[in-house]
């Protein structure tokens, strides 16, 4: 009978176990019919069939944005949201901190891959738009463009930045959070070996000339550092650019392996191992900015992001320059864009739109750029009284917008990462002597050959 | 009386049945668990990887053992797979080794010998993302801890983690330093556990320290040898955190090991197809490890 009982007993504990189980599980199956849009993504329109009852209710917007500075970024943004809701009673923002730019590109593919909702509005780099449009994950603006002014409307953003957002005779992002690599160098430095502190080298000649007096035997103070870890490709396509050339194209095709990029590496392998004026190896993104207001190195190679944070810390008189080819200034422009993406409801596209006009207008911008240290996408945020009080106070602040009529396009590609990884790992070689610069070049060539073949353009 | 007869049939039929059938309702519920979360993702990831499907070829397409081919024919897998490889085959023994000396070390009594104990299980404590940062500072050139300290012994500073032959081993050391004193706490219990007369009839005997610790210590500490030796093993295959934090696999390939790897390649890359082979290609490597270790523990206790 005892026994009985606890068979019974241990029979309903199973069960029980096994409900628990299988309700865990349940959700998934009962909230599948509640949206249908997922299953249906083609038909974009539907949803809106059905919204038209919602139009007293506001529209709420989901807004993805990665945080890729230092300083206090989720006030700032929200800032911003109030100020846009108050201006636009219907619409409502719910900014979501996403991480870095990978995780959020990672959120988003894989809610898309899953069959869920994207968010409306997303920061997302600028050089992404390859593998946002092969994943069919972005919707083009050009609509809403040619409403706005058109060409009128887009003559105001930065050439060099807008470049990032065509694909296909369409426009597919606005510039959002635009940056740019520049020199920054010590001035108290430059003074006492004797050079020009008002002014930063023109050219790879001039910056290794001032590199060799900067550098002290001993080891204590290098010429210069430039970092070739993280996105090794970045700083040295300033040196292929400032010899007047690029490492691509077209979104299906780099020029890793020609004469003017092996002349580039050649200049950049050469700084530790021939002119001893950097310290040997890959240098370290994040450890560039300590030691340049540590003193350790008089210049360095760094994002105009940075500009914020080095002028805080140093205690000496800091200058900033363009970074340098062998025939002049030349930088790849970076940083992040914001895109509206594919299958949000049609009221919630117009909101969208709104918000992203918004996020890129003319004072945002100019705020956004004195409070990150970013530059502004826009020309006109540079002639707001608020700009003009801060490069009165902080005249650094003006060299990097100036410095973008040297600039040229940041590697985007198909497979983006992938491809930025084969030239970062040949620059890491060289730079490590682990070979040569002819074959790690050609191999890079091969290797991106390789996966952009089955890109058509 | 017949009727009488077959009613205590039948609840015996029954009661029988249910007798056998309830080691089975019993685990019902772990092999729901065992089946959605680990058999059903497993099968799945050897499906998928035999599709391409990455950021050219949005639709799966079947391309049989295609992924398998590509990868081991890619000189940088190759590289991950050695680089993973050296970092099992250096610091499973290196940390269990000095794991093993630390607890004998510490096995006694003596003056703050609860500090000791807590220096080297600290490390245990920090999260890894933690004392990769750490370690990322002590590791920066000319000014960083490890380098002032081998600068005093006038060895000129090195770029730790930016030269391809450095990088690894820097990664090494502090895989070790933040195991080693887990592995320590382990074989201090199985030293505490063990039957002091042995060790007395020994030393009567007249056997010396080191002839204790190797005829008697360390057979009778075999188990906890193993079980560690398991722990060190899955950490080794593990490891993510600190390359993130500290190399991002690079300078070139050189620190990138298999599950970062792994990572990378899905979720940078967005390259499903790949990246199941590659889990595919973790799974055997880890259950090749299994079934050695199953034997080996097997015979242990045999031979127990």
């Amino acid at each position: 009978m005892q026994n009985k009982r606890f068979t019974i007993l241990s029979i309903l504990i199973v069960l029980v176990l096994l409900a628990g189980a299988l309700s865990g599980c349940a959700p998934a199956a009962t909230s599948a019919p509640a949206q249908p849009p997922a299953t249906a993504p083609a038909a974009t329109e539907a949803p809106a069939t059905t919204a038209p009852a919602a139009t007293s209710a506001p529209v709420e917007l989901t807004f993805y944005y990665p945080v890729a500075v230092a300083g206090p970024i989720t006030q700032i943004i929200d800032g911003y949201i109030s100020q846009f809701e108050a201006a636009n009673p219907g619409i409502k923002v719910n900014a979501v901190l996403s991480g870095g730019y990978g995780d959020t590109l990672t959120k988003i593919q894989t809610t898309i891959k899953g069959g869920g909702t994207p968010p409306d509005v997303a920061v997302l780099l600028s050089t992404d738009l390859y593998s946002l449009v092969d994943a069919n994950a972005i919707m083009p603006l050009d609509d809403y463009v040619k409403a706005a002014g058109g060409d009128t409307f887009t003559s105001d953003f930065y050439p060099a930045y807008l470049a990032n957002s065509n694909y296909q005779n369409h426009i597919w992002s606005l510039p959002f959070q635009r940056s740019i690599p520049v020199l920054y160098y010590n001035r108290d430095m430059f003074k006492a070996a004797g050079l020009d502190d008002t002014k930063g080298p023109a050219n790879y000649a001039e910056m290794v000339a001032d590199a060799q007096k900067l550098t002290k035997p001993d080891g204590s103070v290098w010429g210069i550092e430039i970092s070739s870890d993280g996105i090794p490709y970045w700083l040295f396509q300033s040196f292929v650019i400032g010899n007047g050339s690029n490492v691509f194209t077209a979104a299906n095709k780099v020029t890793f392996d020609t004469p003017e990029v092996a002349q580039a590496l050649q200049d950049f392998v050469d700084l530790p191992n021939k002119d001893k004026v950097m310290p040997p190896g890959v240098l370290l993104w994040a450890n560039m900015p300590n030691d340049f207001v540590n003193g350790k190195a008089a210049m360095i190679w760094h994002s105009s992001g940075s500009l914020t944070n080095i002028l805080k810390q140093a205690k000496f008189n800091v200058g900033v320059s363009y970074t340098v080819g062998e025939k002049g200034y030349g930088a790849p422009t970076g940083g992040g864009n914001l895109y509206m993406l594919k299958g949000i409801p049609a009221d919630h596209q117009a909101a969208a739109w709104k918000f992203i006009q918004f996020m890129t207008s003319v004072d945002t911008q100019a705020d956004w750029s004195i409070k990150t240290g970013y530059v502004a996408s826009r020309q006109s945020s540079y002639n707001t009284q608020a700009m003009k009080d801060h490069i009165a106070q902080v005249p650094q602040a003006a060299v990097a917008a100036a410095g973008l009529q040297y600039a040229g396009p940041e590697l985007a590609t198909h497979d983006n990462a992938q491809i930025q990884k084969f030239l970062g790992d040949a620059v890491q070689a060289a730079l490590t002597g682990k070979s040569t610069i002819a074959d790690a070049l050609k191999s890079a060539q091969q290797q991106a050959d390789q996966v952009l073949s089955q890109f058509s353009q | 009386m017949s009727i009488q007869t077959k009613i205590s049939n039948s609840t015996e039929r029954r009661s029988h049945f249910w007798a056998a059938a309830l080691p089975y309702l019993l685990i019902t519920p772990t092999l729901f668990f065992v089946v959605v979360f680990t058999l059903l993702p497993l099968l799945h990831v050897t499906y998928s990887s035999m599709f391409a499907e990455n950021q050219a070829v949005q639709v799966p397409k079947f391309i049989g053992a295609g992924n398998y081919t590509s990868l081991f024919t890619d000189p940088g897998f190759h590289d991950v797979f050695v680089n993973t490889l050296i970092y099992v085959i250096v610091t499973v023994p290196v940390s269990v080794f000095l794991a093993l000396v630390l607890a004998l070390l510490l096995n006694r009594k003596f003056r703050a010998l609860g500090l000791y104990r807590l220096a080297f299980f600290y490390p245990t404590v920090l999260p890894m993302v933690s004392a990769a940062t750490i370690w990322l500072f002590m590791y920066t050139p000319d000014y960083g801890l490890l380098n002032v300290f081998i600068e005093f012994f006038h060895i000129p500073s090195q770029n730790w983690l930016g030269e391809p032959r450095l990088a690894l081993i820097a990664l090494m050391i502090l895989g070790i330093w933040k195991q080693t004193g887990y592995f320590m706490v382990f074989f201090l219990a199985g030293l505490q556990g063990l039957p002091h007369d042995i060790f007395e009839s020994a030393k009567l005997d007249g056997a010396n320290i080191l002839q204790s610790i190797y005829y008697i210590t360390l057979p009778l500490l075999m188990g906890t040898t193993l079980f560690v030796t398991t722990i060190a093993v899955i950490n080794a295959f593990e490891t993510v955190d600190q390359i993130y934090i500290m190399t991002g696999g690079g300078p070139i390939n050189s620190t990138s090991m298999l599950l970062f790897d792994l990572w990378q390649t899905l979720f940078s890359y967005m390259d499903v197809g790949r990246a199941s082979a590659m889990s595919v290609i973790l799974i055997v490597v880890l259950l090749i490890f299994t079934i050695v270790n199953f034997v080996t523990t097997e015979r242990r206790a045999t031979y127990e």
